[in-house]
């Protein structure tokens, strides 16, 4: 294709390609189960509890930043000729795009959060003296002219950006109540009282609350980021907010591309040791067995050190930093993935072992119906509610571990953004007096609420495909 | 008489305000010392949620919202949790339907009978342990000092049931409430565990509460009987009057519904449901399904009237007519081909038990041992006998669903072996007993219909959806339920939709496991009348593979006794349950709950229970239970004695009569 018109070269990643091929995996799964009605009802009843519905929307402002973050590109060098145009060797993405500065603007080593000075002292020349004391940031907080302005002009951006926040989820709200009113033939004053009194068919009020929430938050960090670093900047001056939100991306990636990996090998092994039995259950279990007994981490250092030995032997098929770090985390996906499957194949092949047994079964086996047909028709669409149950609770638990093996050391690209490396490098800084806390503080909060939210929505998923649990709201 | 239950008014309810389901509308009865009552009725009327709110036992959400409850003049009810405890065991106690369910599986018998022992009666150390021994003594436990040391895995089902009926009595109470305690036990057990809950009941003047669906049950043990329908009682009176003439029209459909021994017309049967509790439920609960309905029905709800004693809810009670005795006909039996259809010879399945490390073949369990079968086209064979015997697993192998491991099956004289499985597949389909588990709940109906069709290459693609049309047709089911997924169906229209899935392939044999024995009385009913129907129209053959008696002498021509994995008694129908020549097929046939008044003939007890497969006995293996033993048959097994009209047996005591 001749991009030669644009200003910019799309890149795609490795990790890019899988997220939009999940993504329109997701869409086709989403279609089908609205044109089936056993699978539709279950969702219906998630999306009439609050609390899956609030976590739902959290996550979803994730999952926009991580999709953001997944459309990459390289800009034209502005002195490049039209006819062979030169690009930067640094790969952005839309997401880079949208926050502008925040990500241009370094300083020279850690300041706090909200700070208008660097955290350490500095000899600075000062009417031709030098002078030891902490200097002004070249960014953060540099249109004040006084340290005394600092806290009116805080507390009059958050003002302004919670007011435009609350401003558009109210005509977000007015919107919605016409468009619902309207549907739903109703006035405008009985959709509110039916809203008011929690009586919609879907949880009206934690959404619109929920919303709000997530709007005024969004004015306020708009506004502040403007001026100030929120977070702070880490080592080499960066702005910690922007550090965070680039993790995200990292975080969903290794959550759901390592299920990706996951899924076959459960699915297919699991069931088809619990269908056929005897010496297929046999070699089968022998497998997750063994897999099982080795320490999962010296496999992932393992294989992470081999695709790092053929990156380096290789410079030629990954040109840019950004496709080296790219093609480590999918090395890591993919042995997390590898070595993660045991539990769920374990899980099917039970309740294959039980459904083989039902009647059903025997009746498709009566008319002589194919293992493959049988497997397909019988067993894995009564499995399919424990394959979805394990997807979303394996994806808290896939984000944690990256932490954990990024930590260690053995996780992603030291270069790569993510809340691993965000902790591994704050943790020296820890022991320093005075502490520096918001690097580790900032990794916290955002997968705290991450993998929180997650669990909240797989607990309400969970409770909406479990029959024991049925019609428990 | 002084009652020592009273119930007044009760209402059981789940939920509050106006969406309360009351499970439990407004019932009222009493129950004397040393009387049984028994609560008759269909599933989902209730009778469990009565017993349960009585022992205020009831589930998460259900709640008494009214009424009163008074055992030996204490109110239950008001009672605080604390004394409640003391009343559950001591005042009444109760026996529940699945003694596997009841019993807890890891805590030795005796351990359980003396911790029910030491709460109630306070006693410690060894004297719990005796009085244990004589409780399970008294429910008639062989080897009772022996049976406190086992855990309820190593006991049979009768076994467990008595231990449950044991420790019912461990808190010597005045009301013993029996939920279904037979349901889930063989004819021969059920005669044990009845015998013994009579017999308790004398001894100790305990009132009893008798749950039960079985009309058989009820005609053999309740003093009075009521009658529950939709949450309410609709009928109650004493069970000679009863049974002589029951006043409501539920109560006689009931009876109507039920195969009667030498019946051949079709059965009578109450159209529809019982009526979901979340329904509009306005006048008499049960006139949508009431042929006798009349305006005033609908509207308003019948009050109680006095008829010679019997008390009934009916508007029409004392204008509807006398009931008819249904006219007993002769089977009119199908033309009598002489070529059998099916024929089954020396049918031998046996599973290897393997133990191990390296899993050894350490002996054989001989689930069907030598069964020869045939079965004419048009006809339909019954096959008897007591869980566990083989029957299902003989039926399962002709389909070769399991690998036989040897003998030979030929249909329509083609030898049937591996290679040919798609032509028996063609020829002979199963319909399977539990409807709930027979139909792939993910799956809509057309598609359960047609995967047969598409398997077999049944017809040409294009016609197979008017093929279906027309299945769902003749089994009675609307057209549009092929559109719907199983779910939608109650128990009745699924096993309709399983017999439609096994003629989709137009079959010339129909093995029925068990077809009825999950339905109620009035949907066994129906489904009775269609299979008989379809065998009318089509000629099919039946397998009819059971354990209730009534159903074969409704249903089948001629019929195979089975006993662990061996057949000890063939002949046609009529002869073998008017006159039942093996000692096992007596007692099997005696066992049977009857509802018409006895006549002189006394019950065959067993004693103990079917031996295990995996280890039978030598010789005949009825020998250990029969009470017509002889040396011989303690050595070798009887070869086949030939009575008259193809009717033989395999014992070697009628050999010596004769």
């Amino acid at each position: 294709m001749n991009t030669a018109w644009l200003n910019f070269d799309p890149v795609l990643l490795w990790t890019d390609a899988l997220i939009l091929t999940l993504l329109a995996g997701v869409l086709v799964l989403v279609w089908f189960i609205r044109r089936h009605e056993h699978l539709r009802a279950p969702w219906r009843s998630v999306a009439q509890r609050p609390m899956a519905m609030g976590s739902a929307l959290v996550l979803s402002v994730f999952v926009i930043i991580g999709l953001l973050d997944s459309l990459h590109y390289r800009e034209k060098l502005p002195d490049s000729l039209a006819d062979a145009p030169h690009y930067s060797v640094d790969v952005l993405s839309v997401f880079d795009a949208m926050v502008g500065d925040l990500r241009t603007q370094q300083e020279k080593t850690y300041s706090e959060p909200l700070a208008m000075q660097l955290y350490a002292k500095e000899f600075v020349q000062r009417d031709g003296v030098a002078v030891r004391e902490y200097p002004r940031l070249k960014f953060g907080g540099s249109h004040l002219r006084h340290a005394s302005e600092r806290v009116p002009d805080i507390t009059r951006r958050s003002l302004i950006g919670l007011a435009q926040g609350l401003a558009v989820s109210l005509l977000l709200f007015g919107l919605l109540a016409a468009w619902q009113a309207r549907r739903t033939q109703n006035s405008f004053g009985e959709w509110f009282m039916l809203w008011g009194e929690g009586r919609l068919d879907w949880p009206g009020r934690t959404v619109a609350v929920i919303v709000t929430l997530l709007l005024m938050m969004g004015g306020l960090l708009i506004h502040l980021a403007a001026a100030y670093h929120v977070f702070g900047t880490d080592k080499v001056g960066q702005d910690v907010l922007y550090i965070s939100l680039k993790s995200i991306r990292t975080g969903l990636v290794i959550g759901t591309l390592t299920t990706l990996v996951t899924l076959p090998l459960a699915i297919g092994l699991g069931i088809a040791a619990g269908y056929f039995r005897g010496w297929i259950d046999d070699v089968i279990q022998y497998v997750y067995t063994v897999l099982n007994s080795i320490p999962g981490v010296l496999l992932i250092a393992a294989a992470v050190l081999i695709v790092q030995v053929y990156v380096e032997s290789n410079p030629d098929l990954f040109d840019t930093a950004a496709r080296r770090a790219d093609i480590r985390l999918l090395a890591l996906c993919l042995i997390m993935g590898v070595t993660s499957w045991t539990g769920l194949a374990r899980l099917l092949r039970g309740e294959s072992l039980k459904l083989r047994t039902l009647d059903y079964v025997e009746a498709a086996r009566a008319f002589g119906v194919s293992h493959t047909r049988i497997i397909s028709r019988h067993i894995f669409p009564n499995v399919f509610h424990l394959v979805l149950i394990a997807i979303v609770l394996d994806f808290s638990g896939l984000v944690l571990a990256e932490a954990v093996l990024s930590y260690v050391g053995v996780g992603v690209d030291p270069s790569m953004h993510s809340w691993g490396n965000m902790i591994n490098g704050s943790r020296l800084e820890l022991a320093r007096e005075p502490v520096v806390w918001w690097q580790l503080g900032a990794a916290f909060t955002f997968m705290f609420t991450l993998v929180l939210a997650a669990n909240l929505f797989a607990d309400g998923v969970r409770d909406a495909f479990d029959p024991r649990q049925g019609g428990r709201q | 008489m002084n009652a020592l239950l009273k119930v007044d008014k009760l209402v059981t309810a789940f939920g509050r305000g106006d969406d309360a389901l009351r499970v439990v509308d407004g019932i009222s009865f009493h129950v004397a010392a040393g009387e049984t009552y028994a609560l008759l009725g269909e599933s989902g009327c209730g009778k469990s949620m009565t017993a349960l709110s009585l022992m205020r036992l009831l589930p998460d959400g259900g709640h008494i919202a009214s009424g009163s409850v008074q055992l030996d003049g204490l109110d239950v009810l008001v009672l605080p949790e604390f004394d409640m405890r003391g009343v559950r065991g001591g005042g009444m106690a109760m026996i529940f339907q699945e003694p596997m369910l009841a019993l807890n599986p890891v805590i030795k018998v005796g351990t359980q009978i003396a911790e029910a022992l030491e709460l109630h009666q306070h006693l410690t150390g060894e004297a719990t342990w005796d009085a244990a021994c004589a409780l399970l003594n008294s429910v008639g436990v062989p080897d009772a000092e022996r049976r406190l040391d086992s855990y309820p895995f190593e006991l049979s089902g009768g076994l467990r049931q008595r231990v449950m009926i044991a420790m019912a009595l461990a808190g010597k109470p005045k009301l013993l409430i029996a939920d279904e305690p037979t349901t889930a036990l063989d004819v021969t057990i059920q005669a044990q565990v009845l015998e013994v809950l009579r017999k308790l009941r004398t001894e100790q003047q305990m009132g009893m509460l008798l749950i039960t669906h079985d009309l058989g049950v009820v005609a053999e043990n309740a003093d009075r009987v009521g009658v529950m329908y939709a949450g309410e009682l609709v009928e109650e009176g004493a069970r000679d009057a009863f049974f002589a003439a029951p006043k409501h029209p539920y109560s006689r459909m009931l009876f109507e519904a039920l195969p009667r021994p030498g019946d051949g017309g079709r059965l009578t049967t109450i159209p529809g449901q019982v009526p979901g509790f979340d329904d509009k439920l306005q006048g008499c609960r049960f006139a949508p399904r009431c042929p006798h309905t009349i305006a005033r029905c609908q509207s308003e709800s019948p009050d109680w009237q006095e008829l010679n004693g019997q008390r009934v809810r009916c508007h029409l009670a004392a204008e509807l007519p006398v009931r008819i005795e249904r006219e007993l006909t002769a089977h009119a039996k199908s033309t009598q081909s002489e070529e059998p259809l099916l024929q089954v010879e020396g049918l031998k399945v046996h599973f290897p038990v393997r133990r191990g490390f390296f899993q050894r073949t350490v002996g054989h369990v001989r689930a069907v041992d030598d069964v020869s079968l045939s079965i004419q086209a048009g006809r339909t064979l019954a096959l008897v006998g007591e869980s566990g015997c083989g029957k299902t697993t003989v039926g399962k192998a002709l389909l070769r669903l399991i690998e036989p491991t040897a003998g030979t099956v030929s249909l329509g004289g083609e030898i049937i072996h591996a290679n040919n499985a798609a032509t028996l597949r063609r020829r002979a389909q199963m319909v399977f007993q539990d409807p709930f588990s027979s139909l792939n709940p993910r799956m809509r109906v057309a598609d359960i219909l047609l995967e047969g069709m598409d398997a077999l290459g049944v017809g040409a693609a294009k016609d197979r959806r008017e093929v279906m049309t027309q299945l769902l047709r003749q089994v009675g089911l609307p057209e549009d339920a092929g559109g719907r997924y199983p779910h939608a169906f109650s128990g009745g229209q699924r096993q309709r939709i399983a017999i439609a899935r096994a003629l989709a392939v137009s079959p010339q044999l129909v093995i029925c496991d068990e077809p009825t024995s999950a339905l109620d009385v009035s949907v066994q009913a129906q489904i009775l009348n269609l299979l008989k129907d379809l065998q009318d129209s089509l000629g099919l053959a039946y397998l009819f593979i059971t354990h209730n008696l009534a159903v074969v002498d409704y249903l089948a021509h001629d019929v195979a006794v089975m006993y662990l994995g061996r057949i000890v008694e063939q002949g046609a129908a009529a002869d073998v349950l008017s006159s039942p020549r093996h000692p096992y097929t007596q007692a099997l046939v005696s066992a049977v709950p009857r509802i018409e008044p006895q006549t002189g003939q006394h019950i065959i007890r067993l004693e103990g229970d079917q031996p295990s497969p995996l280890n039978p006995p030598q010789g005949c293996h009825f020998h250990p239970r029969c009470s017509h033993a002889i040396e011989v048959c303690r050595q070798t097994f009887p070869d086949p004695t030939l009575l008259e009209n193809g009717h033989w047996v395999r014992c070697h005591w009628v050999v010596a009569q004769s």
